[in-house]
């Protein structure tokens, strides 16, 4: 579980203090998934840099498990908007990455040479980011974080880069893989599609200073066929009018 | 897969190569005079002297510009990639190096000559003193060039501050630290042949100073080629090293 009570979070800039998050209490279950969703500049990304334990300087409190944020004795799977990949490591040497770090080694077992078969990019190891689409990077991006076998996933607009086509299907392709590990996922997004097709709940943020304005149970999540339904048309009108009066 | 040496490379070099004794043979058919031999005069006797007489001068200045270099590397780059990955460090020493920089070393010669004597020590020491700058702003740069979100999702995953720079500052700031020794290495051929007309009876400097005094300009020129030559080896080999550990680029 993690448990977020009364964050809050100060920008400087020049002389002036500003107030990015104001505060936020939220818990998150286990293996749960959670979309944000807000309007730019309400802090969604402040919020992503205090979970991925990035930015320290921050009042309230804020645990995973019970126990303070710390990413090196916790394992935090972080997939950005510009996939973070390291340019002058090649696909695989990417994906492992985390591995890496935490175990020491990258050597592949029967677990990440799975995830890589189902993201599809086992094909590709020996190439480097700039020889990829932006589709087949995240894909790699979405390994790397798997393969780590995170306590915590974070999602910061990983899609939004990305054309309708290879939006929608990365997402279906992201989900399937969550469904099986149920990963204990934040993930922050602009797109109320996106937020419905992917949070079990969503929470709504207002306009800066970021502060929770409702969180919704999702009926929509896990629906098959989602964007033809009434369900999904009715939660979607719902969600533009709580975003829309801020 | 690697090229080492891509064709396009070797065709321009011999292309260029072509096009420059063309100019010069033109050249010495125009003047005459025994101070502008033709390049074939000045081959030829390149392979009859080389082994005999120039080839203890090459292996003396191969030695100083590849050690000066290196001293200068070795020095040079852990200091940059410190201030660039440390704020406090840069603030510090910045201005030292921004000071220092614009300072005409070679005018320090004589200091340095006075006192480290007129051996070995001056030579290496004039060369890194001059050198070093460059690679110290540009490893400085490279690893201030790096964009925040790398770090980020490595900082993400709790890597300590050596698997940061294993894993980021070095192979990110590698091309860069290469890419200056290059330019470095011009300065270095210059720097080189100053110092090698003093105090010593190796070295290319030397060679091509003596051929002149003795009125030998076959020698001389030979010298020139020689030591144009191995600046380009040099430069080559820098080549063929980024080549190899930058194949991501």
């Amino acid at each position: 579980m993690i448990a977020i009570k009364d964050l809050s979070v100060k920008y400087r800039s020049n002389d002036n203090e500003i107030l990015a998050l104001d505060r936020f209490s939220i818990h998150i279950s286990k293996g749960d998934i959670y979309t944000f969703i807000g309007p730019s500049g309400c802090g969604k990304s402040t919020l992503l840099h205090v979970l991925s334990g990035i930015l320290k300087d921050y009042g309230g409190v804020v645990t995973i498990e019970d126990r303070e944020i710390d990413p090196r004795t916790q394992r935090i799977g972080l997939i950005l908007q510009n996939y973070g990949l390291l340019p002058w490591k090649n696909v695989y040497q990417n994906a492992m990455l985390g591995r890496k770090i935490k175990n020491g080694n990258q050597d592949t077992d029967e677990y990440s040479k799975f995830i890589l078969k189902q993201l599809g990019i086992d094909g590709l190891m020996d190439r480097y980011p700039r020889e990829l689409s932006g589709g087949q990077q995240q894909r790699v991006a979405i390994a790397r974080a798997f393969i780590l076998k995170p306590d915590l996933l974070l999602m910061d607009e990983p899609f939004s880069a990305l054309d309708a086509i290879t939006r929608e299907e990365l997402q279906e392709l992201f989900l399937n893989i969550w469904k099986q590990y149920s990963v204990t996922t934040v993930f922050i997004t602009h797109s109320i599609d996106e937020a419905l097709y992917l949070g079990r709940k969503i929470v709504v943020l207002s306009p800066s200073p970021g502060r929770i304005l409702e969180i919704l149970d999702n009926p929509c999540f896990n629906l098959d066929n989602l964007r033809f339904r009434d369900e999904y048309y009715a939660m979607s009108m719902k969600l533009r009018k709580i975003v829309s009066k801020g | 897969m690697i090229k080492v040496l891509p064709k396009e490379k070797w065709q321009g070099a011999l292309y260029s190569l072509a096009i420059v004794i063309v100019f010069w043979q033109l050249a010495a058919m125009i003047v005459k005079l025994p101070i502008v031999p033709s390049p074939w005069a000045v081959f030829i006797n390149i392979i009859a002297i080389f082994a005999s007489k120039i080839q203890i001068h090459v292996l003396y200045s191969l030695g100083r510009i590849m050690e000066g270099i290196a001293i200068a590397i070795l020095i040079g780059v852990p200091l940059g990639f410190l201030m660039g990955y440390f704020y406090r460090m840069d603030r510090i020493l910045s201005p030292l190096v921004y000071f220092t920089y614009p300072v005409p070393k070679i005018a320090l010669l004589p200091v340095v000559m006075l006192l480290f004597g007129l051996g070995e020590a001056s030579k290496l020491i004039m060369i890194v003193l001059i050198v070093i700058f460059q690679i110290i702003i540009s490893s400085r740069d490279a690893v201030k060039a790096i964009p925040d979100e790398t770090f980020r999702s490595l900082k993400s995953l709790g890597a300590s501050k050596i698997q940061i720079f294993n894993e980021i500052i070095l192979p990110a700031s590698l091309g860069e630290v290469l890419t200056s020794t290059r330019l470095a290495l011009g300065t270095a051929v210059s720097i080189l042949f100053f110092t090698e007309t003093f105090g010593t009876e190796y070295g290319m400097g030397y060679f091509i100073m003596d051929s002149w005094m003795r009125v030998n300009y076959l020698d001389m020129y030979a010298g020139i080629i020689i030591l144009s030559l191995m600046g380009f080896c040099i430069f080559m080999l820098i080549d063929i090293i980024e080549n190899l550990l930058c194949s991501w680029r």
